[in-house]
């Protein structure tokens, strides 16, 4: 097994029950490795002309290719354009969406209905990206959909939204916050639980107003967790939310230019049978974010040490 | 009654409601249709209330049930077998991690967080599981990979760690061997914290339609959600051939409300069984801010 380390006298004993406390691990240990730590070693055929006969190992070494044929592309710009993006507008975006449906959740005092808002806001995490997509359909539909109704009733013309590149970086922006707001929020409002009222009572005898209260007093006491729950997010900058991008466009080429994100386009990739192409992608993605995540943890323990996440 | 209520409260109020309608109109809408009789439905478009009331979508689509009964089986087989095995290997690999006289514990933790910052990628995984491990097109494939989450493993390591260290050591000068300290001891105080990650994995993988995508190609084993997916597609496809008057019949097949019955079929029980949950869910949730 590992290596023992020597620990003063009761070094054997601590050996000894550490193995016996390790044994729980393994199972755990085990699946990692099957399907985390290997597909991590799998990576070697972005640098290899992949051919499912020959194997993994069988497969001729071509350097760089892929990753050339991948950058060269017209594609490499747009998905990775789009990916970047989205995320961050949406790390911005949901992240103010959030805190101020955190502190509207904060200042409610109708115990009853702030439940009653808490579920509603909620239920979308509950849905799959195929019934979230097929809800946006309620509003878009060509014919019958709610928008076009709309737009009828005003005396205009029908819009054909599934074929409108310009109205998707809003459309999929919506589904996005309408989707995730949720969670986020109450994550802030239950860390606003914790808040001391103390420091509002005192605050108020101060003379603060709402406002002030909330700059000086709410924010910072979230600004801990807006920052874990965004560093984590700019882990993932360069991965994007597949189902959203997949389902909710139905996978519509003609809107390719904005909805397309590395993800799908990957995905794409694999149908078509390009490995090695789908693997070089990969890798720029896994790479890129674990380097964007150990920066910007790097600049918070610069900033203010206890706020970091590793 | 309450005579004065603050201009505050009434605005927020006003505001939440307004949310609210976003929230729960699409909602409404799809039941809503699914309860329409075509005709209408193809003259006024989606309404919140059916002109006219009419259940030949869901006639239409239980009239052949087995598909839909045969994915529900296999949904609800593979959502509680992934969620208690999980649940199990988790609540165990996160006990050592948490120790403090565990001597690998810094290699241990960073072993498992190590996979939340750096992955293989979508093909590499592909590879794996259809060239060396064989998994596609059989069931464990929805089982098996992701079992372990490094971020829920730390969720749960997290709460171990508020649980008294002399509670374990009394138990350890008693004789009590580490799997029972861990099962009987340490995951009964961590209970609250461990349900509520379980339930979330339940729904992740109640909703998954993307392993079904990439790995299953025998229709039998479709999940529900892709289920739904193939079947809306169909529809829209058969719809378009009627369109395109290749389908001539007297009766007008109810094609359109057809696809937001089954959407109500695939998406319903969760929906109703959700607002019971919650408690647990928004625990879970809260417990998001986890450290390495």
């Amino acid at each position: 097994m590992k290596g023992i380390r020597r620990r003063g006298k009761s070094s054997k004993k601590a050996v000894r029950e550490s193995i016996s406390m390790g044994m729980l691990a393994v199972p755990g240990i085990v699946l990692l490795l099957i399907f985390n730590y290997a597909p991590m070693f799998g990576i070697v055929i972005a640098f290899k002309n992949y051919k499912p006969l020959k194997g993994i190992w069988g497969s001729a070494w071509n350097g760089l290719d892929n990753f050339k044929f991948f950058f060269s592309s017209a594609d490499a710009v747009r998905t990775i354009r789009n990916t970047i993006l989205y995320n961050f507008s949406w790390m911005i975006l949901g992240t103010i969406t959030a805190v101020t449906l955190a502190l509207m959740f904060y200042s409610l005092k109708n115990a009853k209905a702030l439940k009653l808002y808490n579920t509603v806001i909620l239920f979308p995490r509950f849905l799959s990206a195929v019934v979230v997509a097929f809800l946006a359909e309620v509003f878009l539909h060509s014919r019958y959909g709610l928008l076009n109704q709309m737009l009828e009733a005003l005396g205009k013309g029908r819009t054909d939204w599934y074929t409108q590149i310009g109205v998707w970086p809003l459309i999929l922006t919506i589904v996005y916050i309408w989707g995730h707001v949720g969670v986020t929020s109450v994550i802030y409002y239950s860390s606003l639980m914790s808040l001391d009222e103390g420091l509002l009572e005192a605050a108020r005898l101060d003379g603060a107003n709402k406002i002030k209260q909330i700059w000086h007093v709410m924010l910072p006491h979230l600004l801990p967790i807006i920052i874990i729950q965004n560093i984590l997010s700019i882990g993932k900058l360069f991965t994007g939310d597949f189902g959203l991008f997949y389902q909710v466009p139905k996978n519509t080429g003609v809107l390719y230019p904005v909805t397309d994100i590395i993800n799908t386009y990957t995905y794409r990739a694999l149908q078509a049978g390009d490995l090695a192409r789908g693997a070089a992608i990969g890798l720029f993605q896994s790479a890129a974010g674990f380097l964007t995540v150990v920066l910007a943890n790097a600049v918070v323990k610069k900033i203010s040490p206890e706020n970091c996440l590793f | 009654m309450k005579k004065k209520k603050n201009l505050g409260q009434i605005c927020l109020h006003i505001v939440f409601i307004l949310i609210t309608v976003m929230y729960v109109l699409p909602l409404l809408m799809v039941i809503s249709v699914s309860f329409t009789d075509e005709t209408t439905l193809i003259q006024s478009g989606y309404r919140l209330i059916p002109k006219v009331f009419s259940t030949a979508a869901y006639e239409l689509a239980l009239r052949n049930p087995m598909k839909i009964i045969r994915a529900y089986g296999v949904t609800i087989f593979f959502t509680l077998a992934a969620t208690l095995l999980s649940t199990v290997v988790m609540a165990m690999l996160a006990y050592p991690m948490s120790r403090p006289n565990f001597i690998w514990k810094k290699q241990l933790n960073f072993f498992v967080y190590f996979t939340m910052l750096f992955s293989g990628g979508m093909v590499p995984t592909y590879i794996l599981l259809t060239s060396v491990l064989h998994l596609d097109d059989k069931i464990l494939v929805y089982i098996l990979p992701g079992l372990v989450s490094a971020y829920n493993v730390m969720i749960i390591r997290t709460n171990y760690q508020s649980i008294p260290d002399e509670l374990i050591e009394a138990a350890k000068i008693d004789g009590a061997k580490e799997l029972y300290i861990c099962f009987k001891i340490v995951v009964p105080l961590a209970k609250p914290g461990i349900a509520s990650v379980a339930f979330l994995f339940l729904v992740t993988k109640w909703n998954d339609w993307m392993t079904s995508m990439l790995y299953i190609r025998d229709p039998d084993l479709y999940s529900l959600q892709y289920l739904l997916q193939r079947l809306i597609r169909e529809v829209e496809y058969l719809k378009q051939a009627t369109e395109m008057g290749s389908y001539v019949g007297d009766a007008v097949v109810p094609t359109e409300t057809l696809r937001f019955a089954m959407a109500i079929i695939a998406a319903g029980p969760v929906l109703v069984a959700f607002p019971f949950f919650q408690k647990y869910f928004t625990k879970g949730m809260t417990l998001g801010g986890v450290k390495g």
